[in-house]
């Protein structure tokens, strides 16, 4: 047991809890920061006056007692964003590659797993559960998408892009639109011949629904609520385990040890005796992992999925890889984090900044802006090192 | 010729092989069709499909009289998929088959009125279940009615219900639709009217993560959130808003009548202020004649009708009275669609089943009702029980 | 062993005046049919078709001109006004084969893959969606709440001038867009556009406010159409009425008209496309598609031809656009989705990226897939539903055959499928441009 122990290596995993407590407290208070001073700017405008006649209150005290809340439904957002983008991540620092299927293998786990808690709410087992037994069944229902999108992710990279390998580089990517397409419509047929409807609903149960209160905050004449409902810190917590997890398994195994040395050098990997298909299956496979705990996390905290769910979040969180640093473990985390806060405090502050000419209508704009001005000025994103293209 | 230019025309040879399966059937004789087109697939199936049946289930039930003409009468449901270019493309069909005299449909009044210049092109009529943008009947085409209510006096039927429940603040937002937005600024502009505050009016296209937009709404604590959109959108939002807090009243508009409200929101609806919807289409068990289109509904399809149902019946009982008056005043003969465009509006006092209908010189009801109804139960298959609060009856505006 | 047969029978017949009786056969027996069946999707087929076995059989140049202006001018005007849907058909393949011809240029010349290429096909159609219509004078009106005798900004006829005009601001807007990202590698280009894309969409939907520029989800109509000369009418009718069976109306003209301006637009395209593959700019193009390093070795500017691809592809694209605003009378943002790039990707791969005819074959096979086949056999399937037929062997009667179960609904599927199987087994195309063919056949021997 003792020699057990030690062969942990501790670093490696409080490395990455560190790294994520500092990266949204840096996100936020950056952030807060920006939010603060705007709307001191802005106060004695007329967007301030206008505030004041609808809420009661001034500009800088309605933005101040507003952030706790903001801040925590960005970082519940960017965890999300956070453990989707690993998926991009992982295949594109091993085969340099935009696996742009990945939103459908995240949307595909979002199915399967609350099709169970269906078909377990159908049997009536769901309604008499004991806290405990829930707790259970989530979970039962979070590693049966994993392990589908898991399955899928494989069986994808083994059918249409092995085959591709060693093709110029838009071959592979053109491929994976297609599957992307594919298997949006293969979820829709499968889900419509079998329930009769493609959105699915994820069956109210536990206490996933109920809210932790902090308290409440005297604004103006009405009242603010500050609290967490329970789902969002089951979701906080399972990508915050998932990202330990995954940080392990690449930077203290033997076959992340693997996997790093194949996204260096392929051919000097398999010289060294590396199964190289093997490691790209299983980065496939890691990655879909990923992608499915985060789908049935994402129905959990939405409710509501449909045969697209996935595009706008897999979209995102590309962004988010590509913000941190595309190839980067870490790069991924801080993008995911940032990007899901930038999100959250543009749609909640932009409607009042703006009086109202432009709302949170725009906070998808803001995700592709920020895509396209990091590609232009940081290409190589927050985190990454600078790489010249391979010819 | 390479084997590669070779293989690409044997392709197409079989192709086209393949499509001699589904080549079209000629229509014989005095036989004639009517066409209906809502969203059969997608989000907003659950209602077009019903609107389907409704009309089905009259053709079946109503087509005797023509029978008795020698005239034989047919459906042919197209699917919109609630998409204007597919609705066009369909639309160019339609009218390009001469045996279709009528047309029941489009649940969108956003594929209905661009589908619709290609109907009124071809002289083609057109009723209208359940598009209640204004500009499908202001635009004054002879071929276009409706047997609805409009989005101008249901935004209006919603403030004015919201002012008698003393509402004082209100968040408007909705669906980024011609729909969803259209009844939302009706909406938006009579609350203000009415002295109300609109602490804000906000559109969004997000089918999941309503937080961002949830900040300002909760912030505000406003009497009432309004939103103007489908139910999958309005149900979603209304459970998020409980769960951060909010404790006030829900209102919506017709797209909220869906039995998936209650399976998305569930208790959410009833809690607090309680949630209500303004619309167009009663229950089916309020209308005087509906209670035998229940049962028969119920027995072909086992299942109980969603909203619109009934009014499609209404449509296609009208289609095939007009066609009747037209074919009699043409001896009996397959009339032309420009006669029954113009004995559509020659009907007076059309007894359907959800009301009796004179349509006015620009194709609307001459009286509509509106109806103001609450959640009752968080149960899906109660939908339907749901209590009215308020109905009205209102002629359209000119 | 099949494919062998037919290709020892296509050599037997490919010669001679074999080739010309049977392409001359095959345009009248696909009038005739058309002719006389005129709502069968076959019949129609059999006619499009009739273009496939002129641009295959070896045949003088002369000659297949001359075909292809008869079935172009003569024939499908006819056959459209019978039966409007076969006009919306080809309507649709001409304008699709316009926009996959523009993205081929990217796509296929420069080898840069644009996920956002209806952005420039919106910015055209907003452009005289706006100017064209009643849209002016609503800057300050909510969407829906406008009075409706709002007179017109430019008269119906300005039309003519936008043809133009959108070339230009799609070019620009081409070239603003490419002037930062085309620095980019290939595969974040790809992203890129698609988030531009998304941009473009997301701005149609919104600036209804402040301002109302687009009218937002409600979209704009009434867009004006140029004016029809009045003899036009009566002369087709004078001319083709006893042909046709009955006279056409001015909205049936309208139709026709439009035909004719996408026909003639992209007998343009296809000629500045020739005249640019053959230039130098089309060469450092292929030089720009295979091997960046070494064109920049070449002394290619990189950037400045990557640019000229962008604004080249984006102005067919912003035509185009013009000419769908004034045809549909009504835009509204939904027209420009991410579906709708990825479809014009897909006629572009299916057909052969860098190849002219190819793209064309895709553009219309595609949308026949998509308009004719899919539906019909939705069509098909829904009156096998309606009847009491039974499937003998296995006893399923047609009438419990899932709603769902419908064939025009999946044109993601398609659209997948095609991508997937041609990248895995053809990635050259239906037909290959002329270069790969080299370069392939090279390599076979």
């Amino acid at each position: 047991m003792i020699r057990f122990l030690k062969r942990i290596n501790v670093y490696e995993l409080v490395r990455p809890v560190g790294q994520m407590v500092l990266f949204s407290l840096g996100s936020a208070a950056f952030m807060s920061a920006i939010a603060i001073s705007l709307a001191l700017a802005l106060d004695g405008t007329a967007v301030g006056a206008s505030l004041m006649d609808k809420y009661n209150v001034s500009l800088y005290t309605y933005t101040m007692l507003n952030l706790p809340q903001v801040i925590i439904d960005g970082l519940t957002i960017g965890f999300v964003y956070a453990a989707i983008a690993l998926g991009y991540t992982m295949v594109y620092g091993v085969l340099e590659f935009i696996n742009f299927a990945h939103s459908e293998i995240f949307a595909v786990g979002a199915f399967v797993g609350v099709e169970l808690l269906i078909a377990l709410d159908g049997m009536g087992i769901l309604a008499g559960a004991s806290l405990g037994m829930a707790y259970a069944y989530l979970i039962l229902a979070i590693i049966l998408g994993m392990m589908a999108a898991g399955g899928l992710a494989v069986a994808v990279e083994r059918v249409a892009y092995r085959p591709l390998r060693g093709a110029s580089r838009l071959v592979p990517l053109i491929s994976a639109i297609g599957v992307s397409f594919l298997l949006q419509d293969v979820i829709r047929l499968v889900e419509s011949l079998t329930s009769g409807q493609f959105n699915r609903i994820m069956p109210t149960f536990g206490n996933f629904d109920s809210r932790i209160v902090f308290g409440k905050i005297a604004m103006g004449t009405s009242k603010l609520t500050l609290g967490i409902s329970v789902k969002s810190i089951i979701v906080i917590g399972s990508a915050v385990l998932m990202l330990v997890g995954l940080n392990y398994l690449v930077n203290a195994t033997r076959v992340g040890k693997a996997i790093r040395a194949v996204a260096q050098d392929r051919p000097t990997a398999s010289l060294m005796g590396i199964n190289v298909n093997r490691i790209i299956s299983l980065t496939f496979l890691v990655g879909g992992l990923l992608g499915g705990a985060a789908g049935v996390l994402y129905a959990l905290k939405f409710t509501r999925i449909d045969p697209f769910v996935g595009f706008f979040p897999g979209l995102k969180a590309f962004t988010a890889a590509v913000l941190g640093g595309i190839g980067n473990m870490t790069g991924a985390l801080l993008g995911g984090i940032v990007l899901g806060m930038l999100e959250t405090f543009a749609g909640s502050y932009m409607g009042v900044f703006t009086m109202g000419a432009a709302g949170s209508e725009y906070k998808d704009i803001f995700a592709f802006s920020i895509l396209i001005l990091v590609l232009i000025f940081r290409p190589q994103g927050l985190m990454g090192k600078h790489v010249m293209q391979k010819a | 010729m390479s084997t590669r230019k070779f293989s690409v025309f044997s392709l197409m040879v079989a192709a086209s092989m393949t499509l001699a399966l589904c080549g079209s059937a000629g229509a014989a004789g005095k036989s004639i069709k009517i066409a209906t087109q809502s969203p059969l697939s997608g989000d907003q199936s659950v209602i077009g499909v019903d609107i389907k049946r409704g009309a089905e289930l009259a053709l079946e039930q109503l087509s005797g009289p023509l029978e008795a003409l020698g005239i034989k009468a047919e459906l042919a449901p197209f699917d919109d998929q609630a998409n204007p270019d597919t609705g066009v493309a369909n639309a160019k069909r339609i009218v390009s088959d001469p045996a279709i005299l009528a047309i029941v449909g489009h649940y969108n009044s956003g594929v209905q009125i661009p589908s619709s210049e290609v109907y009124h092109s071809s002289g083609l009529v057109n009723i209208s279940p359940a598009n209640t943008n204004p500009k499908v009947t202001t635009r004054g085409y002879l071929e276009v009615n409706r047997i609805v209510g409009r989005d101008d006096v249901q935004g209006v039927v919603g403030a004015d219900f919201a002012k008698s429940k003393g509402v004082k603040t209100v968040f408007v937002v909705h669906d980024k639709t011609a729909y969803g937005q259209g009844i939302a600024e009706f909406f938006k502009k009579k609350a203000a009217e009415n002295g109300m505050k609109v602490l804000g009016f906000e559109g969004t296209e997000e089918k999941a993560n309503f937080d961002a937009l949830l900040s300002p709404v909760v912030a505000g604590n406003p009497d009432l959130v309004y939103f103007g959109g489908m139910a999958f959108q309005a149900a979603v939002l209304f459970k998020q808003a409980r769960e951060r807090g909010y404790e006030g009243m829900f209102l919506s508009d017709d797209g909220f009548d869906s039995s998936d409200a209650a399976k998305i929101g569930g208790g959410t609806l009833i809690a607090g202020g309680g949630t209500y919807y303004s619309t167009v289409s009663g229950p089916a068990s309020v209308y005087p004649g509906t209670a035998k289109f229940l049962k028969d509904f119920q027995a072909k399809y086992n299942a109980t009708p969603q909203p619109f149902a009934a009014q499609a019946y209404d449509c296609m009982a009208i289609s095939l009275k007009a066609i009747e008056n037209a074919a009699k005043a043409h001896g009996n003969k397959v009339p032309t669609r420009k006669a029954v465009a113009e004995a559509v509006r020659a009907l007076k006092d059309f007894k359907g089943i959800t009301g009796t209908f004179t349509f006015n010189k620009i194709g609307d009801p001459e009286k509509a009702l509106y109806f103001v109804i609450q959640v009752e139960s968080a149960d899906p298959s109660k939908w339907s029980e749901n209590k009215i609060v308020k109905t009205l009856e209102i002629a359209p505006p000119q | 062993m099949i494919s062998s047969f037919f290709k020892e029978l296509f050599n037997r017949v490919n010669r001679g005046y074999w080739s010309y009786l049977i392409v001359i056969g095959h345009i009248v027996a696909g009038s005739f049919l058309v002719y006389t069946q005129p709502r069968s999707n076959l019949a129609f087929l059999v006619l499009m078709t009739s273009f496939m076995s002129l641009y295959f059989f070896t045949t003088s140049l002369r000659f297949k001109l001359i075909a292809a202006v008869i079935l172009a001018l003569v024939i499908i005007p006819i056959v459209g006004a019978r039966n409007i849907f076969y006009l919306e058909v080809i309507f649709q393949i001409s304008v699709f084969a316009a926009l996959a011809l523009g993205l081929n240029i990217v796509v296929g010349f420069a080898g840069l893959l644009d996920l956002g290429y209806v952005a420039f096909y919106a910015v055209g159609a907003y452009l005289w969606a706006f100017f064209g219509s009643q849209q002016f004078y609503m800057l300050h009106y909510a969407p829906g709440t406008a009075p409706a005798a709002l007179p017109f900004f430019l008269p119906g006829d300005a039309f003519y001038m936008f043809l133009v005009v959108g070339v230009i601001i799609a070019g620009l807007t081409g070239i603003l867009l490419g002037l930062p990202v085309l620095r980019l590698r290939g595969d974040y280009l790809a992203i890129v556009t698609l988030g531009f894309g998304e941009v473009i969409r997301v701005l149609a939907n919104n600036l209804d406010k402040p301002l109302n520029f687009t009218n937002g989800p409600q979209g704009i109509t009434p867009i004006q159409r140029p004016t029809m000369p009045d003899f036009a009418v009566d002369w087709f009718n004078s001319v083709f009425g006893g042909v046709v069976g009955h006279n056409v109306s001015a909205a049936v003209m309208y139709n026709l008209m439009f035909y004719m301006f996408a026909l003639a637009v992209i007998i343009v395209i296809i000629f500045v496309t020739r005249r640019l593959d053959d230039s130098k700019i089309g060469r450092a193009w292929t030089a720009v598609r295979e091997d960046e390093t070494a064109a920049i070795a070449q002394g290619i500017p990189l950037v400045k031809m990557k640019l000229a691809a962008f604004a080249v592809g984006a102005s067919f694209a912003g035509v185009m656009g013009v000419l769908l605003a004034a045809s549909r009378t009504f835009i509204s943002p939904e027209s420009f989705s991410f579906m709708q790039s990825i479809g014009v990707l897909t006629m572009v791969i299916l057909g052969g990226a860098g190849s002219i005819p190819g793209v064309i074959l895709g553009a219309a096979t595609v949308t026949i897939l998509n308009l004719q086949v899919l539906q019909g056999f939705s069509l098909y399937l829904n009156e096998l539903r309606q009847s009491d037929a039974v499937i003998p062997i296995i006893n399923f009667a047609w009438k419990d055959l899932s709603n769902q179960l419908d064939p025009a609904k999946y044109q993601r599927l398609l659209f997948g499928l095609i991508l997937v199987l041609m990248m895995i087994f053809r990635p050259a195309g239906l037909i290959p441009a002329a270069r790969r063919k080299r370069k392939i056949d090279l390599e076979e021997n």
